[in-house]
């Protein structure tokens, strides 16, 4: 919990509206719904990539990417990652690394 | 600040003596939540309220034994998929600590926090979730009930009317015509109509390539409409004609026996196969239960999905006014982790987590050919809003390459959240 909040102070500053209500149970429900494509706690059983245990700045730096619309490649994350702001998507990468895959 | 649970105990103990005391504190020790509905909102309420608070006692109500999915169900009807692929049963609920019971919901009643059961059984709840999916408006349109759907299937409620009307496409001549009515007002899956056109193209083209699809809609526009028109055109020519409402499209009563519709215009439709979507409205139990409003569905506190007319009871998936996310299966998995948090947190006597709220629909229009909406939302001045920016349907110009990706994660979208609410995939 200290851990994710400092992470948030550190995404902190304009653009970070709503990091102030960034504690663990919001951040578990900001995750609810990556798991319904991700797989449960990010592990996907399927054809969509797991993500759970994915490095944390990895994965911050794709989620970032996806929603400035920088992968090309990318289908639905794009659409998704724009109704987050940075706290968020720092805060959900780090969520995931710290299930471990 | 509200008093927790722990707050009041402490103080009516000191308040009451001691005779009252063992009763709350076995409330407190395993509050019971009772849900009702063994979907896509349901089960996932379920599993998420085990996992948030494995003290809680979960008790999932659902006729079936075994659940049969409407996503995927189209693929069935175009020979994409088999029936087990899309039927989940419940023993991976069972595993998980949660108590199943094959009943059906009869009566809730709100005061006293109890739930009458199709076998006799009433159930204590300190906090009921429904989620009851659709009931249909028999008789809206006039000369369809439940014998007429027993001759044209709407197969919109997945089971032994999905499988009636596959039975009734295989056994249709080459040559011959689908028609499908697309109902007035707000229905279950938005897209679905329009995929079901694919698929139901899809096995015609492989099996029937003289046969054709008619579909009747009370809308003038449809969902993912550009989307749909150009993977039709692309994929099955001319087999497939779309007749919107302000062309004569508005079906105003149907002859089962005859298998023809009417439109408001006048016009009789003689179909081979006829396929009905009737008019809907919240699951039958919501009613019962005193949440329904005047519309025949169920309004919400957007924060929770708590009921605005029943404290306590929690209203999930279809049957809930939640625009503008659609009536989905992945908004009713979104909406229920977002009510177990509340539920979680109300119990705990806390303040819910601010709700957040995702969808993404998939619909295939033919084999490697994927199209897909998204939306992210939450919570703002009790109403579900969309967050400005985001969302959206896959690009018109998008090549082969984005098409077959989008077909592949719509089949692993469906892999994920069936392990997500089932534990199956």
């Amino acid at each position: 919990m200290i851990r994710l909040l400092s992470i948030v102070f550190l995404a902190g500053g304009p653009g970070a509206a709503g990091a102030q209500d960034l504690d663990a149970a919001a951040v578990q429900v900001l995750a609810g719904p990556c798991a319904s494509c991700h797989g449960p706690d990010g592990r996907s059983p399927g054809a969509i990539p797991s993500i759970a245990g994915l490095p944390e700045a990895t994965a911050a730096e794709r989620m970032l990417a996806f929603r400035d619309g920088a992968d090309p490649a990318a289908t639905i994350m794009p659409r998704l990652m724009k109704g987050y702001d940075e706290a968020q998507i720092r805060a959900l990468a780090h969520w995931f690394a710290e299930i471990g895959s | 600040m509200r008093a927790t649970r722990r707050d009041m105990l402490l103080a009516m103990g000191a308040g009451m003596g001691t005779l009252a005391l063992p009763q709350i504190l076995r409330a407190q020790a395993a509050a019971h939540v009772a849900v009702v509905g063994g979907g896509f909102g349901g089960a996932t309420a379920a599993r998420y309220l085990r996992r948030l608070n494995p003290d809680l006692r979960i008790t999932l109500v659902e006729p079936q034994e075994q659940f049969v999915t409407c996503p995927f169900s189209n693929l069935y009807l175009g020979r994409l998929r088999d029936w087990d692929s899309i039927t989940h049963g419940f023993d991976g609920l069972r595993a998980a600590g949660i108590e199943v019971i094959h009943a059906r919901a009869e009566d809730v009643d709100g005061s006293a926090r109890s739930l009458g059961l199709s076998n006799g059984a009433r159930l204590d709840w300190d906090r009921l979730v429904l989620s009851p999916g659709i009931d249909f408006r028999w008789g809206d349109l006039a000369g369809y009930d439940e014998a007429a759907a027993e001759l044209a299937p709407h197969a919109w409620k997945a089971g032994p009317q999905t499988q009636l009307l596959r039975r009734q496409l295989e056994a249709m001549e080459d040559g011959g015509t689908f028609v499908m009515v697309v109902p007035q007002g707000a229905f279950r899956c938005p897209p679905g109509p329009y995929e079901r056109a694919s698929m139901v193209a899809h096995y015609f083209k492989t099996h029937k390539p003289r046969s054709r699809v008619l579909i009747l809609d009370s809308q003038d526009r449809f969902a993912k409409q550009p989307l749909f028109r150009q993977g039709w055109q692309a994929l099955y020519g001319e087999m497939i004609e779309w007749v919107g409402q302000s062309d004569d499209g508005l079906v105003v009563e149907v002859d089962a026996s005859t298998r023809t519709a009417l439109t408001a215009f006048g016009t009789r439709h003689k179909a081979d196969v006829l396929n009905v979507i009737p008019p809907q409205k919240a699951g039958l139990i919501a009613e019962r239960a005193g949440v329904t409003d005047e519309t025949g569905w169920v309004p919400v506190r957007a924060d929770r999905f708590e009921s605005v007319h029943v404290p306590g009871v929690y209203v999930l998936g279809d049957a809930t006014i939640a625009a503008p996310m659609p009536k989905s299966g992945f908004c009713a998995n979104a909406q229920a982790k977002v009510a177990a948090a509340a539920i979680t947190a109300d119990l705990a006597g806390r303040e819910p987590p601010p709700a957040s709220f995702a969808n993404t629909c998939y619909s295939l229009v033919g084999p490697g050919w994927g199209i897909s909406v998204a939306g992210v939302y939450r919570a703002e001045g009790g109403k579900v809003v969309e967050v400005a920016g985001s969302g959206g349907v896959s690009p018109l110009e998008a090549g082969p390459e984005f098409r077959q990706a989008e077909a592949d994660h719509g089949a692993g979208w469906y892999a994920s959240i069936c392990a997500d609410i089932w534990g199956t995939a």
